[in-house]
């Protein structure tokens, strides 16, 4: 198994997983073997972009994350909400109800992470403007997409804007503002909702920062059902509580098209689902497109609406933001509301923690440092791709027959891993049948073997 | 290590095939970024340039451990003023192809920049070959 270079929340339950290989198949940087009949990471080439936790038919894919009650270690318990987690809820739910019950169930402050996107495309705009050289600038809102840029496309890292997500900068200013209260820093913990996997790894292992912004992070799901529980039983709640962290702009900032619309670019575009933007980044890479500003992109197919950890349909949530929003700049045009929040009095602070290190490239793609070595493998592997049947039939516990050549190449697996090689060996008399048997053991597990012989 | 590939008269809608093959392959060489980028640019153009205005062709690509070889041969019609074809802007692309986005008169003059040997042979009536080369060591 290669090297961890990511802190990864994507975790596959060995005693669930049977092996099934969908994870593996849809891996959109074939990031997954079967090894004993379970599927396997290799961290230095998963992404966290979730595609294995949505197709797993048996929900051994799962997302790891810190103990609810660790709240309980700090005195002000603030929660970071993204508009995406409000957009879960049925209409008849109010925005002020959730931010009402999140207190209810434990919390001392609740801040919608979206309001500091104002800062954040402010910045943005700001560094598209100056960095016109280093055009097309991507966003690196999405977690998954940096990650992406990294281990996949490394000639475009220097691409990726270095500024930190919103939910760094509001994780930031409620910080402050509670200090400023007189509140011991010590005594205040930040916990973030998440909506994916990527979210979570980023903010245990920030790409170019050593420190996280956040004490803690919760799945949506898990919150989602602890709010509907608390509404569904007690329709009483607190109204004094006002939703009103975010504008109308902001509001739709983690859906696709958020960014885009709010900068200032001749030419960009906002692309979602992984793939999509994996075939987008491959032509941008072979300046293929011209005067390209400015590029918005997320791995989930209708961005933070689609993320592995949103409950419910992923176009029905983006409706309900979208609603949300119309709502409130109904509002702002009628002056029932300011589109100016708190946070702005903080802006410059903000603005002055706002940049994170150089982001470098980590390429799973280099065979070797030396380029002699990666050479020999790179023949290797294209000889042994011409022998293997090209039918990636999956039985060898890797995604394709070239995934199996570069395993092979690399000394991670064998050729006679491939069953088609099994059954030339053994008509030429260099493999018996325990043999191939104790192959098949190693790639699909004792109890699998055994169970399929004594089935029969 | 050796590859060939084919450029088919007109079809723009498969253009870039080699030159993603070639990226791949010097991703896993760990080849500088700046350097991959220019002969993948170089091969695009060539391509491009190939199915526009050629009957059709091969690429062939010859990699080893100090460089990348790319000769494009076609069949024909043939360049009759390299010189020309070698200015920036000039070009004998059709309403159809400039359609397309293509045909800017950049062809050859952007090949030229980010290749470290550039050789043109070529005949009318018999075809062009372009061969292009980019050291990984200099």
């Amino acid at each position: 198994m290669s090297e961890n270079f990511f802190y990864h929340a994507l975790k596959i339950d060995h005693k669930i997983c049977y092996g099934c290989t969908l994870c593996m198949r849809n891996c959109p940087t074939e990031a997954i073997r079967v090894r004993n009949g379970k599927a396997t990471i290799y961290g230095n080439k998963c992404v966290d972009c979730g595609e294995c936790y949505k197709v797993c038919p048996c929900g051994a894919v799962y997302v790891a994350q810190d103990d609810f009650d660790n709240i309980y270690n700090f005195k002000y318990r603030v929660v970071l909400m993204p508009s995406v987690f409000l957009g879960q809820f049925p209409e008849d739910i109010r925005a002020s109800q959730v931010y009402s019950v999140i207190k209810e169930i434990g919390f001392t402050h609740v801040i919608e992470v979206e309001a500091s996107t104002m800062t954040h495309t402010k910045l943005t705009n700001q560094y598209i403007y100056e960095h016109q050289d280093k055009k097309p600038l991507i966003s690196t809102f999405c977690p998954a997409v940096v990650r992406l840029i990294q281990v996949k496309f490394p000639s475009l890292v220097d691409n990726l804007i270095p500024i930190k997500a919103p939910v760094d900068f509001t994780s930031i200013y409620i910080r402050k503002k509670l200090i400023d209260e007189g509140i011991d820093p010590k005594d205040i913990g930040v916990f973030y909702i998440t909506p994916c996997a990527a979210k979570i790894a980023a903010t245990k292992s920030p790409v170019g920062e050593d420190k996280s912004t956040v004490d803690g992070v919760l799945n949506m799901d898990t919150m989602y059902n602890m709010v509907l529980k608390q509404i569904k039983q007690h329709k009483e709640y607190d109204k004094s509580v006002s939703a009103n962290d975010a504008s109308s702009d902001s509001i739709l900032f983690a859906l696709t098209n958020g960014e885009k619309r709010l900068t200032d670019c001749k030419k960009s575009f906002a692309i979602d689902e992984i793939h999509n933007v994996m075939d987008f980044l491959e032509k941008v890479e072979n300046d293929e497109i011209d005067d390209l500003d400015f590029l918005e992109l997320r791995a989930c197919d209708e961005s933070c609406a689609g993320g592995i950890l949103t409950c419910g349909n992923r176009f029905l949530i983006n409706d309900r933001m979208t609603q949300r929003a119309r709502k409130l700049a109904d509002r702002e045009r009628n002056g029932e509301t300011s589109r100016r929040k708190e946070i702005y009095s903080e802006e410059k602070f903000l603005i002055d923690n706002s940049s994170v290190a150089k982001i470098m490239p980590r390429s799973m793609m280099v065979l070797d440092e030396d380029i002699s070595i990666a050479f020999e493998k790179l023949t290797k592997i294209k000889e042994i791709e011409a022998m293997l049947p090209q039918t990636d039939c999956n039985v060898c516990g890797a995604p394709s027959c070239h995934a199996l050549a570069e395993d092979i190449a690399c000394d991670e697996a064998k050729m006679s891993d491939c069953v088609f090689m099994q059954r030339n060996l053994e008509m030429r008399n260099s493999l018996n049948v325990e043999e191939s048997v104790e192959i098949m053991k190693k790639i699909w597990g004792e109890e699998k073997i055994k169970d399929y012989v004594l089935k029969k | 290590m050796h590859n060939e590939f084919k450029v088919v008269e007109g079809d723009f809608a498969n253009a870039g095939k080699a030159s993603s093959d070639i990226k791949k392959t010097l991703k896993q060489l760990n080849i500088d970024n700046q350097k991959i980028k220019k002969i993948v640019v170089a091969v695009y153009e060539a391509e491009v340039n190939a199915i526009a205005h050629a009957y059709g062709g091969t690429i062939f690509v010859d990699l080893d451990q100090e460089k990348i070889a790319v000769v494009i041969k076609d069949v024909g019609p043939g360049i009759p003023d390299l010189d020309k074809a070698m200015t920036k802007g000039f070009s004998t692309a059709s309403a159809k192809v400039r359609e397309m986005g293509f045909g800017a008169g950049m062809g050859l003059p952007n090949i030229k920049n980010n290749v470290d040997v550039l050789e043109i042979k070529t005949e009318v009536g018999v075809g062009t070959e372009i061969k292009m080369v980019v050291n990984f060591l200099s």
